[in-house]
Formats: C-alpha cells, structure tokens, sequence
C-alpha cells in the first residue's frame, strides 16, 4: 500500500540531494541543476498532496505555477551566468567577489 | 507487493538514483543527463499519482526546455575544447552531514530503536511517518486537463495572467542581461 508518506519521503530525498547539490557544488550551472531537484521535489509534494487530499485540484494547479516559475528563473540565470563567464572567464561561483570590499 | 508499489518502487529508484548522480557526478555532462532521468522519474510519478496533465507539462518543460537550457549553460561557459568539464566540489563533508540530518529528521522511513547509557531510549523515525496527515477521499482516477484549463479560465485567471506577465519580463530581461553593450 503506497501512502502519502512515501511520495513525501521521495520528496525529502530530492530536495536534500538538491540542497547538497547547491552547498557543494562550485560551478554555477551544477548550483542550478540542484535548484531544480529542490523545486521538482517541491512539485511532488503538491501533487502527492493534491491527490490524497480532498479530491480538488488545486495542489496541481499551483504545481503548474512552479513550473512557469522555474523556467523563468533558470533563463535569468543563466542569463546572469554567462555574463559572469563574460566578466571573469569562470563559470565558479566563489570567484564572483566583485563587492568584496 | 501490488502492482501500484512495484511501479511506485521503480519510478523512486531511478528519481532519486538520478538525483543523486546529478549531485555526485564528477562530469557536468554526465551530471546534466542524469538530470534528464530524475525529471523522467517525477513525471513517472506524477502519472502514478493521476497528473496526467502535470506529467506531460513536465516532460515538455523540464526536459525539453529546462534541460536545454542548462546544457547551453554547461556548452556556452566552457571551451569546447574542452574535454573535461569538470565541476570542483567544496565543503562536500560538514554539507553531506548537515543533508543526511536533515533527511533524517524529515522522512527517515524505517524505525530504528536503541539505548544509550545517558539518552535512555533512543527511536529515529522521520517526521512525516509520524504525522498523520489529514487524508481526504482523493481524486477518482481521470483526466485533469479539461478541469484544470477551466480553473484557469475562470477561478485561477489572475494569477494565469500575471505568470504570463512573468514569463515575458524574465525573457526580456535574460536577452537585456547577456546582451553585449558597445559603451562597456
């Protein structure tokens, strides 16, 4: 019997290993695949919810808004990240210390 | 083992394996195909879990336009000559410790129960296996996509337009962000 807790435990392994994934990671493309196992896991836990709940479809509906979200933030950034490659010839985060004082 | 959970077994394996390759991989290209399974994986769960909508947004989205993206992320700040796209990792140690924790606390799955001389009794169980969560009746099985295209005509309207709104501004701004200035 497959319960509500599973779907939430699949989705606390994805977000942990996105968050690992932008805690460890210094290349900045690698920091946006982890962003996007954190927002995938977060969709899942709005689907899971919205089909043990009470039968309406709104945990879908704001799932769709995650997604319309995600693929305005991964364009801005990769925006910003290729001017950062511009700038400094690195893709690595840590090395973007232009406000260092 | 019913049929439900062997497919729900399948589809968790390869998102969260996928997931974890994505993390751990020492390749950015492998690091970005792994990352095409784990968005196959969830989709596979969203039709597990009646999304059929949903499923198919995800695999349009996701794989056909978020992962391409981020491959020409990975192809547009390397030299393509470059044949290691290697991705250096940092702080990988107190970062894995503070995840595993963190996993732990929320949906550690299996009871684990012992003794300490000082703690008395320990049990480790994850949070969300000992809630009981307020579980309703469910949606019958079906297809979603007419009500959820009537929901945003009618109920969800603003909100529909104003992600439309969104998604022009990020677009404009990411082509104004990498445009080349001639004054700079």
């Amino acid at each position: 019997m497959i319960t509500l807790a599973h779907y939430l435990t699949v989705s606390a392994a994805l977000f942990t290993l996105g968050l690992l994934g932008v805690l460890t990671r210094r290349n900045a493309v690698n920091v946006l695949m982890g962003i996007e196992l954190i927002l995938n896991s977060a969709n899942l836990n709005l689907v899971a919810f919205s089909r043990y709940g009470t039968g309406n479809l709104q945990g879908q509906l704001f799932a769709v808004f995650v997604i319309v979200i995600a693929a305005a933030e991964v364009a801005v950034a990769l925006a910003i990240v290729l001017t950062l490659y511009r700038l400094r010839r690195t893709p690595n985060l840590d090395e973007a210390d232009f406000l260092r004082g | 083992m019913s049929a439900e959970a062997a497919v729900f077994y399948v589809f968790a394996v390869i998102t969260v394996g996928a997931a974890a390759v994505v993390v751990l991989a020492r390749s950015l290209i492998y690091s970005a195909f792994a990352l095409l399974f784990a968005f196959f994986g969830v989709a596979g769960l969203y039709v597990l879990l009646g999304a059929d909508f949903l499923a198919a947004t995800q695999l349009l989205i996701y794989v056909g336009g978020i992962l391409v993206l981020l491959l020409f992320g990975v192809m547009l700040t390397h030299k393509l000559y470059d044949l290691d796209l290697k991705s250096e990792v940092t702080q990988f140690l107190p970062a894995a410790i503070i995840c595993a924790g963190l996993f732990i606390l929320l949906a550690w799955p299996i009871e684990i129960a012992f003794s300490l001389p000082r703690f008395g009794n320990v049990r480790i169980l994850g949070a969300l296996w000992q809630t009981s969560w307020a579980t309703g009746t469910g949606r019958p099985a079906g297809p979603t996509t007419e009500e959820i295209g009537r929901l945003f005509m009618s109920t969800y309207l603003l909100p529909f337009e104003a992600a439309s709104v969104l998604l022009l501004v990020a677009l404009m701004g990411a082509a104004m962000i990498v445009r080349r200035r001639k004054d700079a």
